[in-house]
């Protein structure tokens, strides 16, 4: 299990690559022959996972796009479940 | 593929979200558990560039969006980056599907700055590259050039090898192999039973003890190796006693086209008779896809004879591979007889204890490589002679 700390600063696994798909309307995660759907909030926050964003810059982030507060606990029990799966790494 | 968006029926036929486009049935290797046809005399010539640029267009513009570019071997086709380039500026995830043969460093560059996103890396004979393995010899030594190739243009090492009678028992090795090659992620693919695999179907099948204890070994390699090298062990259906939920359901989300341009819904569906396969040059993909008589025929459950029809798992595996309700019962309409409930159950049971009956008459499958060596393609065994793969005839080439 990887620890999740405000400064960890994710990327997504190089062999995954996320997209808008139109005939899909949503955002997936594209894998070697796979693919995951993608809701709103996990999109918004793979987005930030590009190797320049730590946690804490993210919820930053997000808090001020969405105007939302204390997404914090949100945010890493996403990432948790995103390393756990391979789609992201550090 | 579990992860793909599950879609409840025929009610809202959903888009080809998976292509696999078969590029030609050419290949350098003659695999005896090949799924490509036995029969090439119903196969046509190639499809040409253009024909497939288009075919990549239309299946994009209906929402595929995960590619996988095979065959055969996809590297006979001198076009290929050409065909990668426009797949990747349509917005295709590309996986190229080959056995490394006639790859060099420069293709291989080629490749990737045509848009390749995934290279998966076949073993094409694992009993000889075992074999060189061990010995350190010269086809290993090959396929390592390749391995290293792939991971020196930026790759992960992505690596499938069949798994049958002859090498489950030397799995061990097989993982060990693939490790010191620096593979990030290797499939154990026990051999499904199409095509060439169907055909040498006695010969491949192995016991359920011999599965058992390369299962067991997967699971004590997995806890040496760790996070390094992820191993997927994939079990026949043959033992599973339910069936797989084939290519997540007829015309569901998945379409090949072969090297000749016919639509199917899998790529096993080539060897059954009777079956009429769309022609991409002369209708198009959508109409194809949503409208033949051939991808229409099982989407659904409405089709569904007993004991799938009233049976409360038929959402979950749609009643398994139609192909192999057809080649083995007669009829597409049956149960998949893998499935325990299937009153055709028994021609898998006949199958498993027929392929168990000629292991036991040979004597084990093989304890070592001097036993392996001798599985030579040029030396065919007495008894029961196993059939390698052959190519289509040269004038269908492009």
């Amino acid at each position: 299990m990887t620890a999740i700390t405000p400064d960890t600063t994710p990327t997504l696994n190089p062999l995954f690559r996320m997209q808008w798909e139109e005939a899909q309307q949503s955002h997936v995660l594209l894998y070697p022959e796979g693919m995951v759907k993608l809701n709103d909030s996990a999109a918004a926050i793979l987005q930030y996972c590009d190797g320049r964003h730590t946690v804490e810059q993210m919820c930053a982030e997000l808090e001020q796009r969405f105007k939302v507060t204390d997404i914090t606990d949100d945010v890493v029990q996403f990432l948790e479940h995103a390393f756990e799966r391979g789609w992201l790494q550090v | 593929m579990d992860e793909i968006l599950n879609k409840a029926g025929a009610d809202q036929v959903g888009p080809p979200l998976w292509l696999l486009a078969e590029l030609s049935y050419r290949c350098p290797l003659h695999c005896a558990f090949c799924y490509n046809p036995v029969d090439y005399s119903q196969v046509g010539t190639e499809l040409d560039t253009a024909g497939w640029l288009s075919v990549l267009s239309q299946a994009r513009e209906m929402g595929a969006v995960q590619l996988g570019l095979s065959g055969g071997e996809p590297l006979v086709r001198p076009d290929l980056e050409e065909i990668v380039a426009h797949a990747r500026s349509l917005g295709f995830y590309i996986n190229l599907l080959t056995s490394g043969v006639g790859l060099t460093p420069e293709r291989l560059d080629a490749l990737k700055e045509a848009g390749v996103d995934h290279i998966q890396l076949s073993f094409q004979d694992s009993t000889r590259e075992l074999n060189d393995f061990l010995s350190n010899t010269r086809t290993f030594e090959l396929k390592q050039r390749v391995a290293r190739m792939i991971k020196t243009a930026g790759y992960p090492m992505v690596m499938n090898c069949v798994m049958h009678r002859y090498n489950l028992p030397h799995i061990g090795q097989i993982i060990d192999m693939a490790v010191e090659m620096g593979a990030e992620y290797l499939e154990l693919a026990n051999t499904q039973y199409y095509g060439w695999a169907l055909l040498n179907r006695d010969l491949l099948l192995p016991t359920a003890k011999q599965l058992h204890d390369a299962e067991a070994i997967v699971e004590q390699k997995r806890r040496q190796i760790g996070s390094a090298c992820q191993l997927l062990f994939v079990v026949p259906d043959y033992f599973e006693g339910r069936p797989k939920r084939c290519m997540n359901g007829w015309g569901n989300v998945f379409m090949v086209v072969t090297p000749d341009g016919r639509a199917l819904p899998c790529h096993a569906a080539r060897d059954i008779p009777g079956l009429v396969f769309p022609d991409v040059r002369e209708e198009t993909l959508r109409h194809i896809w949503y409208d033949s008589p051939l991808f229409n025929a099982y989407r659904g459950t409405d089709w569904m004879r007993e004991p799938c029809r009233s049976c409360p798992e038929k959402e979950k595996d749609l009643g398994g591979c139609r192909c192999q309700a057809l080649m083995l019962t007669g009829d597409a309409r049956n149960a998949d007889p893998v499935c325990s409930l299937s009153p055709h159950h028994h021609l898998i049971d006949d199958a498993i204890a027929s392929a168990a009956s000629m292991q036991a008459a040979e004597g084990g499958c093989g304890d070592g490589p001097a036993r392996v060596v001798a599985r030579d393609p040029r030396v065919q065994p007495v008894e029961a002679p196993i059939q390698f793969r052959t190519n289509p005839p040269r004038h269908l080439s492009r």
